[in-house]
C-alpha cells in the first residue's frame, strides 16, 4: 500500500521548547492510524501542524507526494485534508444545517449538490436530522461531536485528522461515532489519523497504532498486536 | 400634538441613517473585532468624491454610485494596507490605529478643501408633506427611509440566505474552524470591510444634505450617534443597530424639539452611559453562546 500522508523529520516547538523533535510517520491510504500517548506527548501539536495551524521548524509533510510547506490552512482543506479539532468545534452561533452547509461549501459548489451531500450526513447521523435548525450551542456534547464529524465528512476529505473525539462523551456515543468512522473508511477509502487517549476504543477501530512519547514515535505496530500485547501496552500506554 | 407627530416622523428618518451607519460599525466589528473609529472620516472622503462627481456631471445618482465605490475601495485599502498589519487578539491597537487614521484623513481633507461647509443639494424636496395640516416627512426623508430599509433588507438577505453570508458569519464567529473548513477567512475579512465602509459612505451621503453642509468633520456627530446606537443595540447585533437607530433618532429629535439642540448630544451621552452601566453588552446582544 502507498502512503497518502507522509511526515518526514518533523520538528515543531512553541517558543524555545521543542514539542516534536524529529518525527517520521507514514499513513497508508484507506487505513485508520490511532495516534496514542499521554497528555503532552505531542498528538494535538502533530495534527495542528499537519492541518497548517502550526508552522513546523523543520521537516516535511507530504499529501499524496505533494509537499504542503507554504500551503495555507484553507488550501490544505481544499486539498482534502480535514481536521476535527479537540473540543467539538461546531460554530456555536450557526445552526446544525448551516454548520453542515459551511463544511460542504468548497467541495459542492452547486446548491443542489450541497443539498444531497448534507442530506446524506443526516442519514448517517440521524440525531442531527432532528436538530437541523438548532443552534450549535443548544446541542449536547455527543451531538456536537457528531456535527463536527459530519461537517468534516460532508466535504469528502481524503485524510481526516481527528483530535480526541471521545473526550467527555458517554461510551455508547463514542462507540457509535467510531463505528461511523470505520464504516466510512471501509466504504470510501478515507484515511484517518485518530489522536486518542481512550486507547481501547481507538485500537478497536484502528488498523495501526502509533504511540507518541514526548514528541517521538516510541511504538508503531498493528492495532490488534498493540491491543493484545500486555508488555507493549504496559510499557507505552500504562495499563 | 402636531409638533410631537412631526418630531417623531423626523426622528424615524434621522434614526434610519443612524441605524445604517451603526450597521456598518456592527459589520466591521463582527468581521474584524475592530471598533472602527475611522468609519466617519472614511465616509466623508467618499462623500467628497460624490460631491465632486455630482458637481462635474450634474447627476446625484452618479455621485451616489461613486460614494459607494469609494467607500468599498477605502475599505480594501484600509483593511489591506493598514489594519492587516495591526496585531490581532486585542482590540486596543486597532482602535488606536483607527483614531490615527481619523486624524490623517481629516487633516488631508482640511488641507485639500479648507474648513468651509459646502452646501450639498438633496435629490428630493426637503420641505415636509402636510397631512391634515400637520407637517410630517419630507420627500427626501421618505427617500432616506426607503434606501435605508432596502439596504438593510439586502444585507439581511446577504448574511442569512447566501453562501457568502454564511462564510462571512462563520469567519467572524470562528475564524480558525472556518479556515479548517476551507473558508478563505482573510478574503472574508476584506469583504466585511468593503461592505461596512460602503454602507457607512451611503449613510453619510444621506445625512449631509440635511446638515450644515460638507466639510471634513461632517460625519463626526453621525459617528458619535451611530456608535451610541451600536453600543445600545449591542455591537454584535444587526437587529440591535436597527432598533437602536430608531431609539436614538427619536430621542435626538424629541430632545432637540422640546429642550433645544444643545441638550441633544447630552441626552445621547446619558443614554450611552446608562446602557453601559446597566447592560454593557448592549440591549440586544446575544446571550453568551460560546463555551470554551
Amino acid at each position: 500500500m502507498t502512503a497518502l500522508l507522509t511526515i518526514e523529520s518533523l520538528a515543531v516547538g512553541y517558543g524555545g521548547a521543542p514539542v516534536i523533535a524529529s518525527l517520521d510517520l507514514a499513513v497508508e491510504e484507506g487505513t485508520v492510524v490511532a495516534l496514542l500517548g499521554a497528555n503532552g506527548a505531542g498528538k494535538t501539536t502533530l495534527l495542528r501542524t499537519v492541518s497548517g495551524l502550526i508552522t513546523p521548524r523543520g521537516g516535511r509533510i507530504l499529501l499524496d507526494g505533494d509537499d504542503l510547506a507554504g500551503v495555507a490552512v484553507e488550501d490544505r482543506a481544499r486539498c482534502g485534508l480535514a481536521q476535527v479539532p479537540e473540543g467539538r468545534s461546531v460554530v456555536a452561533e450557526l445552526t446544525v444545517e448551516e454548520n453542515l452547509q459551511l463544511g460542504a461549501l468548497w467541495r459542492h459548489r452547486r446548491r443542489a449538490e450541497r443539498r444531497v451531500a448534507v442530506d446524506e450526513m443526516y442519514e448517517l447521523f440521524e440525531p442531527l436530522a432532528r436538530r437541523r435548525s438548532s443552534a450549535g450551542h443548544q446541542l449536547s456534547g455527543g451531538e456536537r461531536q457528531m456535527l463536527a464529524l459530519a461537517r468534516a465528512l460532508v466535504a469528502e476529505p481524503r485524510v481526516l485528522l481527528l483530535d480526541e473525539p471521545s473526550l467527555g462523551l458517554a461510551p455508547r456515543v463514542v462507540a457509535q461515532l467510531l463505528a461511523v468512522i470505520r464504516g466510512t473508511v471501509d466504504r470510501t477509502g478515507l484515511t484517518v489519523l485518530l489522536a486518542e487517549q481512550n486507547v481501547t476504543s481507538a485500537l478497536s477501530v484502528a488498523d495501526r497504532g502509533v504511540v507518541l512519547g514526548l514528541g517521538e514515535v516510541v511504538a508503531d505496530a498493528p492495532a490488534a498486536e498493540l491491543a493484545a500485547d500486555p508488555a507493549l501496552r504496559h510499557a507505552y500506554l500504562g495499563f | 400634538m402636531d409638533r410631537l407627530v412631526f418630531l417623531l416622523a423626523t426622528g424615524v428618518a434621522r434614526g434610519a441613517v443612524f441605524a445604517l451607519f451603526a450597521l456598518s460599525l456592527v459589520i466591521v466589528w463582527r468581521a474584524a473585532r475592530v471598533v472602527n473609529f475611522a468609519q466617519g472620516a472614511m465616509a466623508v472622503v467618499a462623500v467628497f468624491v460624490a460631491f465632486g462627481v455630482t458637481a462635474a456631471t450634474g447627476s446625484y445618482w452618479l455621485g451616489l454610485g461613486s460614494a459607494l465605490l469609494t467607500g468599498a475601495v477605502l475599505g480594501v485599502v484600509v483593511e489591506r494596507g493598514v489594519m492587516n498589519h495591526v496585531p490581532a487578539g486585542n482590540p486596543l491597537p486597532g482602535m488606536i490605529v483607527a483614531i490615527g487614521l481619523v486624524m490623517v484623513l481629516q487633516s488631508g481633507l482640511g488641507m485639500l478643501f479648507g474648513p468651509q461647509h459646502r452646501p450639498m443639494a438633496a435629490p428630493f424636496d426637503e420641505r415636509p408633506f402636510q397631512v391634515g395640516g400637520v407637517p410630517v416627512l419630507s420627500p427626501y426623508d421618505v427617500f432616506v427611509l426607503v434606501v435605508a430599509v432596502v439596504v438593510m433588507g439586502v444585507l439581511a438577505l446577504l448574511f442569512t440566505r447566501t453562501s457568502l453570508g454564511l462564510q462571512l458569519r462563520a469567519s467572524a464567529f470562528a475564524p480558525e474552524v472556518s479556515r479548517l473548513l476551507g473558508v478563505r477567512v482573510p478574503r472574508m475579512l476584506t469583504i466585511g470591510w468593503v461592505l461596512s465602509s460602503a454602507v457607512a459612505a451611503l449613510a453619510a451621503l444621506l445625512l449631509v444634505p440635511t446638515e450644515l453642509g460638507l466639510n471634513a468633520h461632517s460625519a463626526d456627530m453621525l459617528f458619535v450617534h451611530a456608535f451610541t446606537v451600536a453600543v445600545v443595540g449591542g455591537l454584535d447585533s444587526p437587529v440591535g443597530a436597527l432598533l437602536g437607530g430608531l431609539v436614538v433618532g427619536v430621542l435626538m429629535t424629541l430632545v432637540t424639539g422640546y429642550l433645544g439642540a444643545t441638550v441633544a448630544p447630552v441626552a445621547v451621552l446619558v443614554l450611552l452611559a446608562t446602557v453601559l452601566l446597566v447592560r454593557p453588552a448592549g440591549i440586544f446582544a446575544a446571550i453568551e453562546a460560546r463555551q470554551a
